[in-house]
């Protein structure tokens, strides 16, 4: 089953529409690569090496930029992520805030 | 065929609601009591909670109390708030509806004002029964369209599935409406550049920058935590997967809440205040923004969520199309359209496309949707600041009214 989709040819990163277990053969540009962790679906993954700074492309657009290295395969989120506007926040993020 | 229901200004609604509006908190628990009562799924309960005037409120309670799908309004007022209720009640009596008004200080309190309302109630609605019915074209139903509960698949599977949806429909001759500018941050030259005038063009970018200012005043995007455990990082991010709700159709115009669009077509409802950020958030949340819809005409609004939404709304019926495959089994019984077999290879974003539009008919036609068949009616109305819109913003008004 396909657990990884390429939306725009211009994407470097593929995103998930079949939850992905550690250990899943993931197909990236030039092969695959283990799945370091589980994914689950709508996330994202590194379709190249990415490193901070670079701008991550979905749909064909910049959704953000890196702040910390992905290697091809590895999930991209917040983690290694960020937005070029506004700031995403999470449950704890008004407490942290003060 | 669509049988509406044609009100004397031309307009034709697809349901034939009664309101029952109050017009401040302190009149809220009368006039629920009053549609419990009533215990009729074409008995509405609607409302403005705030004691201090707002010209913002009042517009879309006028536009609401008048809508094409409402045949008769009665009006809960404790008595000493800033509400214009002549007002109000006036501008639902010319637009040819029956509309009783109860003043609670006047009538006596609680239970007697609890028993005229259900006598109210009864009063109108005999009468909004009498409303004639006429065929409806594709061309004269208003469609609005909003996302909630978005995740990662939301902006692949049930948001360009409404925008094939809203293709078919504005090529029919329909007006379709998209909407919360905070969420097509990122979006605005792509934006722009399908604006049928470069004039509007730059009106989209503009009140695209006005939301992006008014958030990062606000701290927040229009983001919510569940977005990020759905997979989504970032606003434009979201924004993307959004904007894809709109389909590929030009864009005719620029619309706030209140404004009727003045023709058939693709329009952006800017939902984001004007001016100094006063009264908090746009829109606290999704209800917010289908009452806005509700306000500028729409007859049904389509719900995409992947985390999964289960709200409808009052007055106007809600089609929820779910994005997520795992949430369309695990909500199954709250989802009109399940776009998530597009994921898992069962369905394309052409046929899905196909199902909206068909449940869409369907409903104009007197179908219930499954959130108005579960008793969903939700309705939520806070206090904003809005500039009327600028020339550049309805290229083809002029057309309309010519």
């Amino acid at each position: 089953m396909t657990q990884l989709i390429l939306l725009h040819e211009d994407d470097n990163v593929l995103v998930v529409v079949a939850p992905i277990r550690a250990g899943d053969a993931l197909p990236v540009a030039g092969g695959t690569v283990p799945a370091r962790e589980g994914i689950t679906i709508g996330h994202k993954v590194a379709r190249i090496a990415l490193q901070p700074g670079d701008r991550v492309i979905k749909y064909g657009a910049p959704i953000g930029s890196m702040i910390a290295p992905a290697q091809a395969g590895d999930w991209v989120h917040l983690h290694n992520m960020r937005s070029d506007y506004i700031a995403a926040h999470l449950r704890s993020a008004p407490e942290e805030r003060e | 065929m669509i049988e509406g229901f044609l009100r004397r200004d031309g307009r034709k609604g697809i349901r034939n609601v009664v309101a029952v509006a109050y017009l401040v908190e302190c009149a809220h628990h009368v006039a629920r009591r009053i549609v419990d009562r009533a215990d009729d799924p074409d008995v509405h309960l609607i409302g403005f909670p705030g004691c201090f005037p707002n010209a913002y409120a009042a517009r879309v309670m006028e536009a609401i109390a008048t809508h094409p799908n409402v045949g008769g309004v009665v009006l809960v007022s404790l008595g000493c708030e800033s509400f214009n209720r002549e007002r109000l009640a006036e501008i639902v009596r010319a637009s040819g509806r029956p509309v009783e008004l109860l003043v609670i200080q006047e009538i006596g309190g609680t239970a007697a004002t609890i028993a005229a309302g259900i006598a109210a109630v009864e009063r109108v609605r005999q009468q909004a029964r009498e409303t004639p019915r006429a065929a409806m074209a594709l061309d004269e139903l208003v469609i609005g369209t909003i996302c909630g509960g978005s995740d990662g698949t939301s902006g692949i599977t049930a948001n360009p599935a409404v925008g094939r949806a809203f293709d078919r429909l504005v090529a029919a001759g329909a007006t379709c409406i998209f909407e919360e500018t905070g969420e097509l941050v990122g979006c605005e030259t792509i934006m722009a550049e399908r604006a049928i005038t470069p004039e509007l063009g730059h009106e989209i970018e503009a009140c695209v920058h006005k939301a992006e200012r008014y958030y990062t005043t606000m701290g927040f995007g229009s983001f919510a935590p569940g977005n990020a455990e759905g997979g989504l990082t970032t606003q434009e991010e979201k924004s993307m997967g959004a904007y894809s709700k709109s389909g590929s159709s030009p864009i005719s115009g620029i619309i706030k809440p209140g404004d009727v669009p003045p023709t058939g077509g693709l329009y952006l409802l800017d939902v984001v205040p004007d001016g100094e950020p006063r009264f908090g958030f746009p829109n606290i949340s999704d209800n917010a923004e289908i009452v806005e819809m509700i306000a500028c005409g729409a007859h049904l609004t389509l719900f995409t969520t992947g985390r999964g939404s289960v709200v409808g709304s009052a007055i106007s019926p809600v089609i929820k199309i779910c994005a997520n495959p795992e949430t369309a089994r695990r909500l199954a019984a709250d989802m009109d359209v399940d776009a998530g077999r597009i994921l898992e290879g069962e369905a394309s974003l052409a046929e899905v496309g196909d199902e909206i539009f068909d449940c869409v008919t369907a409903v104009a036609g007197g179908a219930r949707s499954v959130s108005e068949a579960l008793g969903h009616r939700e309705f939520i109305l806070t206090y904003k600041a809005f500039d009327p819109i600028g020339p550049a913003c309805l290229p083809l008004a002029g057309r309309a009214s010519a």
